[in-house]
């Protein structure tokens, strides 16, 4: 049902019934290292190519999450998924072994909620009874597509971020045990002229703002509704951006926990991850290890996701065009609730 | 400027022009130390050279080669501990400390070729390595000759003579 603008309300109420995480050595570092499934020591995971590394990490993530959620695979109708790779390679080859109808989506970092979002949608309209969500990020295969060599020495600003690696997938059923997809808003595309690849927080907060302010209007609800509200990946610049815009519309951000997943995926005063973590992983393994973790054991009742995504194409900032970006929010709550 | 509208949760969609908000961002990035970033490179690149010079006079008194005759093995030399680095793994780290230190030496252009050698090894000899090996030092090449040129004109045309 359509509430508002912009958002979905499931009133079928679906459940993620289960979630898989697999993340690589420099996420395992981190502060939320105990929340994921599995922790690869070696970046490459003893594979040929970066572009076989991550898709095995998806692979992986997948088969988790259908192991998490007591399924068989066939028993999974759809996978919708997506990834930063060029024609989303390392979705098309997991789909391919997992061997379900799949929906390829691209919605760069943002691809972990506009999967779940639609994944809800598909089973809250009885087109699916189980839909499963995935995304993965690789920190090599981004530099290698987006930046340069993996080992070309090349000085990061303060406001470059770190690619997230790793993978996450979710299964939403239309009933079971688990935290329950109540609404998600899709996300308008918000360009302010940022065109600096190496400052994509600047470039993705206005984003984050829009969606956020559109889904409460769209709602009727309050921060204070929510006990956290997390973006996807603005890390410390572009977070410091989205308070101060908050500040200024008059929303009461500060009636909730507003966070960002890339600044809790690493520590970032002790990792050298410049500004934090990006990818779309980042907000998945995140979302899916920490969060709903939480969620499970009561700490959380009701959050709010917002994944951003600076949709950008080395094609398109080489030829000077600005960042494109989108964010789409999706609203958790503890299934009990 | 509050946009707030009465009733919960109603609020307006972000707004504000693109020249506003560059200014509001640019506000909020942390700054980068030019003087800093000019030390480190004074001091990294510094150092490169004076491992150099110190390769070069070891050929000198070691081999008994000329100055002219040990720059080559010189510069062979530095390319390879560069090339080593980078297949360590620790070039990159290296350069983001020390900039434009580490990226202007022989050591740098090295750095940029081996890097893009070992990226692409997966897709090949040739697609691969052979036709991307270049995609970062080409334009210095380019950039380089067109530079040799210009001076080389200038040196014709007003006979500047360097030594």
């Amino acid at each position: 049902m359509l509430r508002g603008k912009q958002t979905w309300w499931f009133e079928n109420r679906p459940v993620i019934i289960g979630t898989g995480t697999v993340v690589g050595p420099d996420e395992g570092a981190g502060p939320l290292t105990a929340d994921f499934d599995l922790v690869h020591a070696e970046l490459d995971l003893n594979q040929k190519s970066w572009e076989k590394a991550e898709r095995l990490l998806l692979e992986q993530a997948s088969d988790f999450a259908i192991k998490n959620s007591g399924l068989r695979k066939d028993q999974v109708q759809f996978y919708i998924g997506g990834d930063l790779l060029n024609q989303l390679i390392s979705n098309s080859f997991t789909a391919r072994d997992l061997g379900l109808p799949y929906i390829g989506v691209f919605g760069a970092c943002s691809t972990s909620m506009l999967s779940l979002a639609l994944a809800a949608h598909l089973v809250n309209s009885g087109t699916a009874e189980f839909a499963m969500a995935g995304t993965c990020s690789h920190n090599c295969t981004a530099e290698k597509q987006f930046r340069y060599p993996t080992e070309y020495g090349s000085q990061k600003p303060p406001t470059a971020q770190y690619t997230v690696t790793g993978a996450g997938a979710a299964v939403v059923a239309a009933s079971g045990n688990g935290p329950v997809v109540t609404c998600a808003t899709i996300g308008k595309i918000v360009d302010l002229g940022i065109s600096d690849p190496f400052n994509m927080g600047a470039a993705m907060a206005p984003a984050a703002v829009d969606t956020i302010q559109t889904h409460l209007s769209d709602t009727g609800r309050m921060p204070a509704d929510y006990d956290m509200i997390v973006t996807g990946d603005l890390a410390t610049v572009g977070h410091r951006i989205a308070v101060d815009l908050f500040a200024r519309d008059g929303v009461p951000m500060q009636d909730t926990v507003f966070s960002d997943c890339g600044l809790m995926i690493y520590d970032v005063e002790r990792q050298k991850v410049q500004a934090g973590g990006s990818g779309c992983a980042c907000s998945a393994v995140v979302t899916y290890g920490h969060l709903m973790k939480r969620l499970r054991r009561g700490e959380l009742k009701r959050i709010l996701v917002v994944a951003t995504g600076a949709l950008l194409s080395p094609l398109s900032y080489q030829q000077g065009e600005t960042i494109p970006c989108i964010a789409h929010a999706v609203a958790i709550e503890r299934g009990d609730a | 400027m509050a946009t707030r509208t009465a009733g919960k949760g109603k609020f307006k969609p972000m707004s504000m022009s693109s020249k506003e908000y560059k200014t509001f961002a640019k506000q909020r990035e942390p700054s980068r130390s030019v003087l800093q970033n000019c030390v480190r490179a004074f001091v990294s690149g510094g150092l490169i050279c004076v491992l150099g010079q110190a390769i070069q006079n070891g050929y000198m008194s070691w081999m008994k080669l000329s100055a002219t005759q040990a720059a080559n093995p010189t510069v062979a030399t530095l390319i390879f501990i560069s090339v080593l680095l980078t297949c360590f793994g620790v070039y990159d780290k290296l350069a983001q400390w020390a900039g434009a230190g580490s990226a202007v030496p022989v050591t740098g252009f090295a750095n940029s070729m081996c890097s893009a050698a070992l990226e692409h090894r997966a897709e090949g000899l040739v697609l691969g390595v052979g036709g991307n090996m270049f995609k970062l030092a080409g334009s210095v090449i380019v950039y380089g000759t067109v530079a040799a040129f210009v001076i080389g004109l200038i040196h014709v045309i007003f006979g500047i003579r360097g030594h």
